[in-house]
């Protein structure tokens, strides 16, 4: 799976192929309201006080609205915006962690999100109870990850360390485990995070090289990062979201320098 | 690994009510639930040297101690009173511990409910879970103890089941309710703990509901679910008897009406947790 010296041409290749095949993911007029306490009431006697003062205001606050989107089938696309501007919630509608409040949103095959690994780790677990345990949190039954046990392992480069309690393991083997089950799959659209940088550098390019056989695979994937460079190497299309709604939307190189325009004075884009 | 065959399709417009989506998921992720326990009791033996015999030791403990100082005071004239205080206590200790534990996991859970989808129940069904297994362990020195003190075992512990059944109903209805709460308030965790001692002492674990002044009594008894699931545990195995009908039907009652508000109420808070946590 060494694909990462693929060259620019192929790239455009896929794109028009993609532009041929179904859309696999549509947000139709999606919004998504978050109902916010005007104050921040962190405790059930602060909660009830202010009720019996009528204090409590609820405000509405429209983390997306009017989002009109398709991504077709096999397509990169990334999302790119400042803190706040709805990226995350959008990758939250797609992974079903949440509802939209309005509109629609229609997703065809199985989600796969890489959204930090080892989540769900437990320190006192060996690393093999771990794999089971973050298998299920991802949805596969035993049967399917005693199946998958041995590549995990392979992958991540830990067979010495498999029936050691995680808490021994430093935090780029726990890394590296996580991500070798969390990559583990045939999935049909794959959400990513920033998530390009786990573990030394050998392991990056090997990671590197598994996200790209996705593509191959002819996986649909979205990619949010903050990192101009990495949306520019994997994506062909990209969003520009600001303030929940869609503030630009095209070829990677347009977007991202339009981005990077409107991000100037400040010099350095925030975070 | 074949895709054509089956491609999951999800469309928002096209989900049912929460409460009902949440159940089938639940139903497919059953191995998440089947993992999340044996987490629970592997990683609560790991750390200590006496391993499962802890979840037995610890309420012949309490249960020695409670009958040194109270056997005289609240249960004096009563036959078997060490049985009747751990059968109490074996009740009472799933309850309380079951539902602290709900709360606790889907608070540790949040961080993963805002990245991956999971069954949010999961976290408190695995905890009323992990609950029966100590439960059930705590059988084995509760009839060692009835041996040792005489009271007989008798056939009508084959209805024990029943008992546990509601009990575990409504222990997970009051897990989801407070757990529910505690996403949205930090002190209500805390304001549990304080309840749940309160609530004990009010519920007969430790003393006998003859003890009670006629004139209130009555009311700490018949407004407490506990009181009913409690005396249904402890009817197939202490007394020896058949439960009688209108226990059953009282018990039975306060489970699925407690468990059905917990689910309702858990369900249509639920799609928020991604951002309250």
């Amino acid at each position: 799976m060494n694909l990462h010296t693929e060259s620019e041409p192929q790239l455009t290749a896929n794109m028009q192929v993609a532009e041929s095949q179904e859309n696999v993911i549509l947000l139709d007029n999606v919004g998504v309201r978050y109902r916010i306490a005007s104050e921040q009431v962190g405790t059930f006697k602060e909660y009830l006080i202010r009720r019996f003062q009528g204090q409590i205001k609820l405000g509405d606050f429209w983390a997306l609205r009017h989002i009109n989107l398709s991504i077709s089938k096999g397509e990169v696309l990334g999302l790119i915006g400042p803190n706040g501007a709805g990226k995350s919630t959008m990758l939250k509608l797609i992974a079903r962690v949440m509802r939209p409040t309005s509109g629609r949103v229609l997703v065809k095959g199985m989600v796969a999100p890489l959204i930090e690994f080892g989540a769900g780790f437990h320190p006192d677990l060996t690393g093999r109870e771990n794999i089971f345990l973050n298998g299920a949190l991802l949805g596969f039954t035993n049967d399917e990850m005693q199946e998958k046990f041995d590549r995990i392992v392979e992958f991540a480069e830990l067979w010495e360390f498999i029936d050691v309690p995680v808490r021994n393991y430093s935090s780029g083997m726990a890394a590296r485990l996580g991500f070798a089950v969390a990559t583990d799959i045939d999935p049909d659209i794959l959400i990513l995070d920033e998530i390009l940088s786990v573990g030394d550098e050998s392991f990056q390019r090997k990671s590197l090289a598994r996200m790209k056989g996705f593509r191959h695979l002819g996986a649909t994937i979205i990619l949010v990062s903050h990192n101009a460079e990495t949306i520019l190497e994997m994506c062909q299309r990209v969003v520009w979201l600001e303030h929940g709604q869609i503030k630009m939307i095209g070829a990677s190189k347009e977007v991202v320098e339009a981005y990077q325009a409107s991000q100037e004075p400040t010099h350095e884009p925030t975070q | 690994m074949d895709k054509a065959t089956q491609v999951p399709i999800y469309d928002s417009d096209r989900q049912g009510s929460a409460a009902t989506e949440e159940f089938w998921a639940i139903l497919k992720y059953r191995y998440l639930i089947v993992q999340f326990v044996r987490r629970d009791i592997l990683t609560r033996y790991k750390r200590s040297a006496l391993g499962v015999a802890w979840t037995m030791l610890n309420p012949l403990g309490t249960m020695l101690i409670l009958t040194l100082v109270f056997s005289r005071a609240f249960g004096g004239s009563q036959e078997g009173y060490a049985a009747y205080v751990l059968s109490g206590l074996i009740a009472w200790n799933f309850f309380a511990q079951s539902t602290n534990a709900a709360t606790l996991h889907l608070v540790w859970g949040g961080s993963l409910l805002k990245k991956i989808y999971i069954p949010r129940t999961s976290f408190a069904i695995s905890a009323t879970g992990t609950g029966l297994i100590n439960l059930l362990l705590s059988l084995v020195p509760l009839l060692i103890v009835m041996v040792i003190i005489q009271v007989p075992i008798r056939w009508t512990m084959i209805f024990l089941p029943i008992p546990i059944l509601f009990l575990a109903m409504f222990t997970l209805g009051i897990g989801l309710i407070v757990s529910t709460m505690a996403i949205y308030y930090a002190d209500i965790a805390e304001m549990f703990q304080i309840t749940l001692t309160a609530w004990f002492y009010l519920t007969p674990i430790i003393w006998s509901p003859e003890i009670l002044p006629e004139l209130y009594g009555l009311w700490i008894t018949r407004l407490n679910p506990m009181f009913y699931l409690v005396e249904l545990f402890r009817v197939p195995i202490i007394y020896g008897q058949v439960p009688d009908v209108r226990l059953l039907l009282i018990s039975g009652g306060i489970a699925v009406f407690t468990l059905f508000s917990g689910w309702m109420f858990f369900t249509s808070k639920s799609d928020e947790f991604a951002y309250r946590v």
